[in-house]
């Protein structure tokens, strides 16, 4: 399968669009989820105003949130698949580019020094782009996601030492969801990575916050952590927009990755209520677009 | 628990006659303010033909459109999506937003902490909860942009709104010193030993 850059462009562009304005199937349920639960009365206030929300975006065709985020687009190749790696980075760069001026949508991002924002939701090193590989034969798929800097500015690396075990990880995540407070935009999901290397950890903890509610770490370590965290995260009382009660989180995940013997990291990331993301597969058919 | 319907600008005594968990809804003008435009006026010397004096402001900075100015457009700025951004990093302007410009009500997402509390207190002041991530809602709240300063700084200029039915936002933080945050921060703090536990982790 060839792909096509200007096929790629489109899609990068209309990705952008659609993450900001549809949440996926999964946050709402997680929604409805935590509403049902909530004890507080102004916890439950807060959940509603979100959920009204969403029905607004959708039915003013308007952006759920006003947090355009950094862009960060995941690719994934499969076997079979012919194209040109600078080609289509230079589409995707295009596509973010383009949603920004064409919808127009806020540029949410500066140069780190001079502050100079181009209007062009792009500059060194962004859109962020990540590539993966995959074994499905003539897969090509394009993820979107904006990540939102309320939930990204409480971002967080300890190198604990092994002597400090499990233990360490655990009560790290709990002070990170403590200290986060309201700042995040709770209800959050909770990204944690655990173990890798130091940058590893951090992009551990940031596919951990991104990945579809209900799915779970591969390992099955991993996946009881998770669930360990999970049942206690909602018991802190930071509860939703940090205003109390027990809509905390949606979730915590994890992801783990090998690590060093005299190692032991944990960084946590977190993802906002507007958890956004959307995602095309494209074909030799052609484009068809989901989250 | 009052619900309070009220049109900008407002006095120090109506702001002082507010307490925690009251609910407040907003109509007339609006400001709209963010990191550059604080740092820009507190730390690099500019100043804003803007009267906010007993106006509330709110931590946002807008999706909007450029148009051909008209009755409808005063600015040439359409509103594409209006929302909120987290108040914390803009703690240590609430104090010179209150007594250089008489701002009586900072809208905001998340809180802010201590040193915006006291000057709730000193100077008369609230913080008013909006549910943050909900900008296509509190889009709807906007009836235009009426006008925009320092505007060099886009899309971190000063706004005037115009708005109606702006709310209901939670008095989250009163002049009276009392706020939610600090509720839940010494929730947390308290909880924070029996979750580790459940966790089987001796708290230190």
């Amino acid at each position: 399968m060839n792909i096509d850059p200007n096929i790629v462009e489109d899609a990068a562009r209309e990705l952008y669009i659609r993450a900001l304005k549809v949440l996926p199937p999964d946050i709402k349920a997680g929604f409805d989820q935590l509403s049902e639960r909530e004890s507080s009365e102004t916890g439950k206030a807060v959940l509603g105003t979100m959920i009204r929300n969403i029905a607004v975006a959708e039915d003013t065709n308007n952006l759920l949130c006003q947090d355009t985020g950094v862009p960060i687009y995941n690719v994934t190749i499969g076997r079979n698949v012919d194209f040109d790696g600078a080609t289509l980075k230079e589409a995707i760069r295009k596509g973010c580019e383009r949603a920004t001026k064409e919808h127009p949508l806020r540029s949410s991002v500066v140069h780190p020094i001079t502050r100079k924002n181009e209007h062009t939701s792009t500059g060194i090193r962004v859109p962020v782009i990540h590539f993966d590989f995959s074994d499905q034969p003539d897969e090509f798929r394009l993820e979107m996601i904006p990540k939102g800097s309320g939930s990204e500015n409480n971002s967080w690396l300890r190198m604990a030492i092994p002597a400090e075990g499990i233990d360490a990880v655990k009560t790290f995540v709990v002070d990170c969801v403590l200290e986060a407070g309201g700042k995040t935009c709770p209800p959050t999901i909770v990204g944690v990575g655990v173990g890798g290397t130091s940058e590893l950890c951090v992009h551990m903890a940031k596919m951990a916050a991104t990945r579809p509610l209900g799915s779970h770490c591969e390992d099955p370590e991993g996946r009881k952590l998770e669930e360990e965290l999970s049942a206690v995260v909602n018991k802190l009382g930071v509860g939703a927009q940090g205003l109390g009660g027990d809509a905390t989180a949606f979730a915590v995940h994890v992801e783990l990755a090998a690590t060093h013997i005299t190692m032991n990291p944990v960084a946590v990331n977190m993802q906002c209520h507007s958890a956004r993301r959307a995602s095309a597969q494209i074909t030799a058919d052609g484009v068809s677009y989901g989250f | 628990m009052a619900h309070h319907d009220i049109t900008t600008p407002v006095t120090e005594e109506t702001v002082r006659s507010w307490r925690v968990n009251d609910t407040v809804t907003l109509n007339g003008t609006l400001f709209g303010i963010r990191d550059a435009t604080q740092i820009h006026m507190f730390d690099r010397g500019r100043t804003t033909r803007f009267d906010l004096n007993g106006h509330a402001v709110i931590h946002t900075a807008p999706n909007v459109r450029k148009v051909e100015k008209s009755d409808e457009y005063p600015a040439g700025y359409a509103p594409v999506c209006i929302g909120t951004t987290t108040s914390a990093r803009m703690e240590r302007f609430s104090r010179p937003l209150m007594e250089q410009y008489g701002v009586r009500m900072i809208i905001g997402k998340g809180g802010l902490l201590d040193d915006s509390l006291k000057a709730f207190q000193d100077l008369g002041g609230v913080y008013l909860a909006i549910v943050g991530g909900t900008a296509a809602l509190e889009t709807t709240w906007v009836e235009a942009i009426e006008d925009v300063d320092l505007d060099d700084l886009n899309p971190e200029s000063l706004w005037k709104f115009r708005i109606k039915g702006f709310g209901p936002l939670l008095v989250a933080m009163d002049s009276h010193g009392d706020s939610l945050y600090s509720h839940v921060r010494e929730e947390g703090a308290r909880r924070r030993s029996d979750v580790l536990a459940a966790l089987g982790v001796a708290a230190k």
